[in-house]
């Protein structure tokens, strides 16, 4: 920057020289001031989403920049929610990058006081055979009078109802194939 | 509705701001109530009383709509002479079984239709929650009904209905709700008021409403009284729900629930469908109306979805893979036997019961004597931890190293970094594009299950085991993609959709589905959500674009339509009932109906068609049949099949409660489903002495701030700092009674457990004078646990589980309790603490409220079994 | 430079040496549909990356954020608010509470006195049902468990919630504000600023640019309503900015977006008085006659707020001033000949600087 630009910049000389005498607007506007935009604009991406909280299904736009989310808001276009959101939906975006998520896979071992690490695909592994072991130990063929009962009650499962349906979906497929019908969901609660 | 679903209430206010009132009906006085016209204060579980008051208003005025009455409900039907109301009875109606404690229900069939329901298990019906089976299809009634059009009969719905709510009068309401008659009244003008050809009214519910042992009824009071005014079908008219969570209707649409099945088909039960046919008639009754005829084409379609090329006509699409119910495997049972360590293995996916279920030390106990838990989650939730920072790890009831649950978190992606479809509350599919790819270890639950049943697929491969049949035939081929190999969201959704086998091409609407194996649908009533081969859930087209249905934006099942059965929103004759209420209407120009949205209702069938006499099915459906489902093709305001606790809705005092039933001698729902357990005591209930040991009344519900257990609200902290730690309301009245100041510490018991926060005195509740005595009210939220940023006591820790026959949904709204000044004590003094509050109400080793409190039962019985 | 450039009427853009400003832009925050559910609290926060402010139950009513902060840019403030039957009588509304023409939300409800004996009754029985068990906590005895009015409980009213003097349960009604910085015409906050870190926007807002602050806390004293706030470990101010990045953009700011009820209205000054007026003459019509506008009087002591508000109480119930009045009103007789003398010292060592460059 050579000294003119410099000093041209300096608001003592922008508020002497230019339309703002008492150099409260125009000339004290600061360089970061004066380029500032919207992170919106910025963005590499935006992603038309739907609100994860209550099932009024507010539209929401995901912005996202550097493979990090930097904005959730309503979506306009959304006849449902006309862009607005409430402070559950408005907080999406500190949801999703809360500094409290866990993103490792955890291991409690029989009888252990603590967590320790584990491998994702180690514990799907283990979790397979846990489910087969299950299974085999308290499969039922048929009932006392021989009718088909091709099931087992040896393990369970409790779903939230923020699966998408294509999540349930196979969540269902998978535990009937395995003749699993203790398979339950926050609509029962 | 301001409270739990602010940009929703953005309509309401709306309507308001046009001139709409708001009656606001609440045991507190919330957010939604400071914007209402009007506030009208409710003692917690009396819901039925005050709406059967308005019945019972309309009917003694004859207020009701009558030329719809007429038309499309069952007003005119006559049910059998046998019938015995609870008027004769004291509180139940004819056919009670004391030994089994459920009804026969063979005297509630309309006339000349008894043997129909003579086949029937009620018991095993009970214990499988069938009714909620029928959530959109209409248990059996075959269509031929004897009516009398002039509701003169003594025996016609309309005079039954009448007879049965006459009790409810103003005086009844003031005493059983602690409603003021002036209120009571002003409700009462201004439903009906605004009710007719030319206005409508909604009703809307939150899901706490079956949150109750009576769950179901209460819904069904109120859609009596939408029927009897008129506001059924059309537009402003509507019971509407208000769900809680982003896609619960899609829960229960594509159901993880152990008795349902994709699009509301039953999972089969041993005793009562051994073979594929016997499953299938039981769901498409022959001799009804309705699109359940069609249901062999859903059943097929589902188990082709399911096993693929493997499932053919000739080995009945696979049925024999089919796990079958014996019985009661719901979420409550499936809890008490972990406790007695009958299952070994629990997945959590996204549900945190440690704090959200009822009763969390029971919860806590049962995962705490599992073999090894899976939770998916996104935080780490209290049901992942409860082995080492639980309430029962204080006291020592879990102790951690003699505990022996493996446990395995598995983090979750979120919303934004999966794709797939969320169903609201209306019905209405959305799509959501993926924004990135989840951190870390995370996943989604697609990727989650396709992984799990591909490695378990892998590890039996060869196995010549017949119960690996099943599993190893299972058309599991999902396309993957991405670096974690995640599976196609949107090829799933395309078989949910349904497909014809030869060409691949999607379908467009249910009716292409087809019984003989020519076409895969994994759920029939979500069957055109990809047609012509588009997502059309994906569908975007701005609301300011389209008219005010906006049917371009998503897809509602079933076929795009947004309000149901709105063939009611036309008269008789195919005429909107007014001009300001036009919806849907027939166009006798084209031949065909039109309107805002798509007709419910076959497109060409005018509305003079009559049915021939031997018509079945869809053919016999009248064209002034407005509710296709029903298998008479009526609204129900006489439910003769489908409800286990009675034909009408009855007022029934909460199994925990302060006061006698002031309607009759039976005092709750006798045909509740009771865990009689030792984790699971019921306090003492009028006519039982003890009653005062637990005085005062709790109810438990949500802030705006905060999402149902927390895990989604209490790590956010932009969420949790604006409502920081656990409190409970009182009124001042209360706070003077009980010495409770306003921010210090207080505690609320039961038999259950003890919960503690801030107490804060609040004009919000009221005292309300109910009968003899006044009712004190607590309120609680329901939000915290010991983990998160912001961490207090889990409120639903104080309830239990009693739950509504019907649904099997627990009692979770109201319960009896004591209250006190001061923090709760800890440790071992927790466990003496509560042993003194149950040795003083004598319920110290197990208890629950006598089910039968009227001596009719025997009459009851014998009245049930006319010709036995 | 302009008489009034410190005090009364005013466009303040072209007064700050925008020329072809836009229209002056603002917030008309109607009290009337407000539903207290603070999304404009958090959209705030997660637009502006605004800290959190702390995990603090304040026990007023669900206000646990307190008021304007450095930390909270939006505040929600909520009055439990017992109303008289003498008031209810002059209301005769459904706005914010209970329609006066309806029977009142607790009318009928029992009192303090009628509760009392009866309800004491049951819960007597609690602590005595036996009265020997060991290791229970005895319950208070009712009748003296009563330490009555004398706590303190965040309310506006001095007496417990309601409880009229004399015992009576009274009608009640919950009032809910979104508060904000005002964005004055007469900014004292920016008129005291002496670093420039204050400036007025070409939308007429008043921004801090957090590039300039250096945190010496002068703004604090002149801001009239106690909006702008320094923050802790940082130093520097921070307030609303009206979301001027988003503004350069032509989008809406943050928390009006999201606002479900739009309680929280964004537009043009000019377009949302009249917009103003004309819902306070149709509260006035449906009799909601303690509706009154805030902060849109550009005759005020501030020459009116970019952000003026729809009350249904005197100000005070909502913790604003009665009659804000820039402290800076006074400066123009003050400074008169000081000003003079500074500018002229200041061009002095202008043009010397000038000179210099142009040497180079």
């Amino acid at each position: 920057m050579g000294v003119r630009t410099w000093f041209e910049s300096w608001p003592v000389y922008r508020q002497l020289t230019g339309t703002d005498p008492l150099g409260r607007g125009a000339a004290a506007m600061s360089r970061r001031s004066a380029e500032l935009a919207p992170r919106t604009e910025a963005a590499d991406s935006m992603a038309r989403s739907v609100c994860p909280y209550c099932a009024v299904g507010c539209g929401q736009r995901v912005y996202v920049k550097d493979g990090r989310v930097t904005q959730i808001e309503g979506d306009p276009d959304s006849p449902i929610s006309r862009g607005r959101l409430c402070p559950k939906g408005a907080a999406s975006k500190n949801l999703v990058t809360s500094r409290f998520r866990q993103t490792k896979v955890r291991y409690r071992r029989p009888y252990a006081t603590e967590w320790e690490d584990l491998d994702l695909d180690t514990a799907m592994d283990m979790i397979a055979d846990r489910v087969i072991a299950a299974r085999a130990a308290t499969w039922e063929d048929v009932d006392d009078e021989g009718r088909p009962l091709n099931r087992t009650l040896g393990f369970s499962g409790l779903g939230g109802a923020t699966l998408d349906n294509e999540e349930n979906y196979l969540i269902k497929k998978l535990f009937t194939a395995l003749g699993a019908i203790q398979i339950e969901n926050q609509a029962r609660i | 509705m301001a409270e739990c679903h602010p940009v929703g209430f953005q309509w309401a206010m709306a309507a308001k701001e046009r001139g709409a009132k708001i009656f606001h009906v609440d045991p507190r006085f919330t957010r939604t109530s400071a914007l209402a016209s009007t506030y009208v204060p409710i003692r917690a579980g009396t819901d039925i009383a005050f709406l059967g008051g308005v019945i019972n208003y309309i009917l003694s005025n004859e207020l009701d709509f009558r030329e719809y009455v007429l038309a499309y409900t069952n007003a005119a039907t006559i049910v059998s002479e046998d019938f015995r109301d609870t008027e004769d009875l004291d509180g139940l109606f004819s056919g009670y079984d004391p030994d089994t404690g459920v009804y026969d229900p063979v005297t509630w069939q309309y006339q000349g239709h008894e043997p129909q329901a003579a086949a029937r298990d009620t018991v095993i019906e009970r214990e499988t929650a069938s009714p909620l089976q029928h959530e959109s299809h209409g248990p059996g009634v075959s269509w031929r009904v004897d009516r009398d059009e002039t509701l003169r009969h003594p025996r016609c719905v309309y005079q039954i209905l009448k007879r049965h709510f006459a009790r409810y009068t103003p005086e009844v309401v003031e005493q059983a709700c602690g409603i003021p008659r002036e209120k009571f009244d002003e409700v009462c003008r201004a439903w009906t008021e605004n009710s007719g050809r030319d206005r409508t009214t909604a009703l809307v519910y939150s899901v706490g409403w079956t949150q109750h042992s009576v769950g179901a009824q209460y819904i069904r009071t109120g859609a009596i009284i939408q029927l009897l005014l008129g506001n059924i079908g059309r537009p402003g008219g509507g019971v509407l729900a208000l769900r809680g969570h982003a896609s619960i209707q899609g829960s229960t649409d594509i159901p993880t629930l152990f008795n349902l099945l994709p699009g509301y088909l039953p999972m089969p039960v041993a005793q009562l469908h051994p073979t594929y046919s016997d499953w299938v008639t039981s769901i498409c009754h022959p001799k009804q109306k309705g699109f359940w005829h069609h249901a062999p084409a859903y059943c097929a379609s589902l188990l082709k979805a399911y096993w693929g090329e493997a499932a053919t006509p000739d080995n009945d699409f696979c049925y024999g893979y089919m796990p079958r119910l014996t019985g009661d495997h719901g979420i409550y049972k499936q809890v008490f036997d972990m406790i007695d360590g009958k299952i070994k293995g629990y997945f959590l996916m996204g549900q945190n019961p440690a704090v959200g279920s009822m009763n969390g030390r029971a919860q806590r106990l049962g995962m705490a004597n599992l073999d090894w838990l899976v939770v998916r989650d996104l935080f780490e939730i209290e049901s992942a931890t409860w082995w080492k920072n639980s309430v029962e790890v204080e006291t020592g009831e879990i102790v951690p190293t003699e505990c022996r649950t493996e446990v395995f978190f598995i983090p979750a992606a979120s919303h934004v970094e999966k794709e797939g479809t969320f169903t609201q509350t209306q019905r209405l599919l959305q799509w959501r594009e993926k924004a990135l790819d989840p951190p870390g270890d995370a996943r989604s639950d697609l990727w989650f299950f396709y992984h799990l049943g591909r490695i378990v697929r892998q590890k039996l491969a060869g196995s010549t085991l017949p119960r690996d049949r099943a599993i190893l035939d299972l058309a599991w081929d999902y396309p993957t993609h991405g670096p974690h190999d995640e599976p196609s969201a949107d090829a799933v959704l395309r078989e949910i959709n349904g497909y014809d086998v030869k060409t691949g091409l999607t379908l467009r609407t249910f009716g292409q589905l087809r019984d003989d194996g020519s076409t895969v649908g994994g759920c029939w009533i979500y069957c055109g959500v990809y047609a012509d081969g588009v997502n059309q859930a994906a569908r975007r087209r701005p609301g300011g674009e389209q008219n005010y249905v906006a049917p371009e934006w998503g897809w509602a099942w079933p076929d795009n339509r947004r309000i149901l059965y709105n063939r009611a929103s036309a008269d008789p004759q195919g005429r909107p009932w007014s001009e300001r209420k036009a919806y849907v209407w027939w166009d006798g120009k084209k031949g065909c109906w039109d309107g805002y949205d798509q007709p419910d209702f076959e497109k060409t069938k005018p509305p003079s068609y009559r049915p021939g006499p031997d018509a079945e099915g869809v053919e016999a459906i009248a064209g002034d049949d407005p509710f296709i489902m029903l298998g008479d093709g009526k609204g129900w305001l006489y439910a003769s099949s489908g409800l286990l606790d009675g034909p009408m809705p009855t007022h029934y005092e909460p199994p925990e409660s302060l006061v006698r039933n002031p309607l009759y001698g039976q005092q709750a729902n006798p045909v509740r489903k009771v865990y009689d357990r030792p984790e699971n005591i019921t306090h003492p209930s009028p006519p039982e002495p003890h009653v005062g040991v637990y005085p005062y009344v709790f109810t438990i519900a949500r802030l705006t701030e905060h999402h149902t257990a927390g895990g989604m609200s209490r790590y956010v902290e932009h969420l949790a700092e604006l409502q920081p730690e656990m409190f409970f309301e009182v009124s001042p009245e209360l706070a003077a009674e009980r010495g409770l100041t306003h921010l210090d510490w207080g505690h609320v018991v039961t038999a259950r457990g003890v919960v503690e926060g801030r107490v804060l005195v609040t004009d919000r509740l009221t005292p309300l004078p109910v009968a003899d005595r006044v009712v004190h009210q607590i309120w609680l939220p329901y939000h915290w646990g010991p983990n998160g940023w912001s961490r207090g006591d889990s409120a639903n820790d104080l309830g239990g589980m009693v739950l509504d026959p019907n649904v099997l949904i627990q009692e979770g709204k109201c319960g009896t309790c004591d209250v006190r000044p001061g923090r709760r004590p800890q440790g071992r003094e927790l466990v003496t603490y509560l042993n003194d509050y149950r040795r003083r109400a004598g319920i110290l080793e197990s208890h629950h409220t006598p089910i039968i409190t009227t001596d009719t039962a025997a009459e009851s019985y014998r009245q049930g079994r006319p010709d036995k | 430079m302009p008489e009034n450039s410190l005090y009364g009427p005013l466009d303040p853009a072209p007064d700050a040496g925008y020329v072809d400003a836009p229209p002056r832009m603002g917030f008309f925050t109607d009290t009337s549909v407000c539903i207290g559910c603070k999304a404009c609290e958090v959209a705030c926060k997660e637009w502006n990356n605004v800290p959190e402010h702390g995990l603090d139950l304040l026990g007023m009513s669900y206000d646990n954020t307190g008021g304007l902060t450095a930390n909270s840019w939006r505040h929600v403030a909520f009055i439990e608010q017992p109303v008289s039957r003498d008031r209810l009588a002059d209301r005769g509304t459904g706005v914010g509470g209970q329609a006066g023409n309806q029977p009142p939300a607790f009318a009928g409800m029992p009192t303090t006195t009628v509760a009392a004996p009866e309800s004491a009754v049951a819960a007597a029985t609690t602590g005595k049902e036996t009265g020997t068990e060991p290791g229970v906590v005895p319950g208070p005895e009712p009748a003296a468990a009563a330490p009555a009015t004398t706590q303190f409980l965040g309310m506006p009213s001095s007496v417990l919630p309601g409880q009229l003097p004399g015992g009576e349960r009274t009608d009640f009604r919950w009032l809910m504000m979104s508060n904000v910085c005002k964005h004055c015409t007469h900014a004292g906050c920016l008129d005291v600023c002496p670093t420039g870190a204050l400036f007025r926007t070409e939308f007429g807002t008043v921004v801090v640019q957090e590039d300039i602050c250096n945190g010496c806390g002068y703004c604090i004293s002149g801001c009239p309503y106690g909006v702008i706030d320094q923050r802790k470990g940082d130093g520097r101010a921070w307030k609303c900015t009206l979301c001027y990045d988003r503004l350069r953009d032509d989008m809406m700011p943050a928390c009006a977006k999201a606002c479900p009820t739009e309680s929280i209205q964004y537009g043009p000054l000019d377009e949302l008085r009249e917009r103003a007026a004309a819902r306070l003459e149709h509260l006035h019509g449906i009799g909601e006659t303690s509706a009154r506008l805030y902060g849109n009087d550009p005759e005020d002591g501030v020459g009116g707020d970019g952000a003026f508000f729809l009350l249904l109480d005197e100000p005070e119930v909502y913790g604003l001033p009665p009659d804000p009045v820039v402290p800076t009103r006074d400066l123009p007789e003050m400074w008169r000949t000081a000003g003079k003398a500074a500018l002229t010292m200041a061009a002095a060592v202008a043009v010397a600087f000038l000179g210099l460059g142009r040497r180079r």
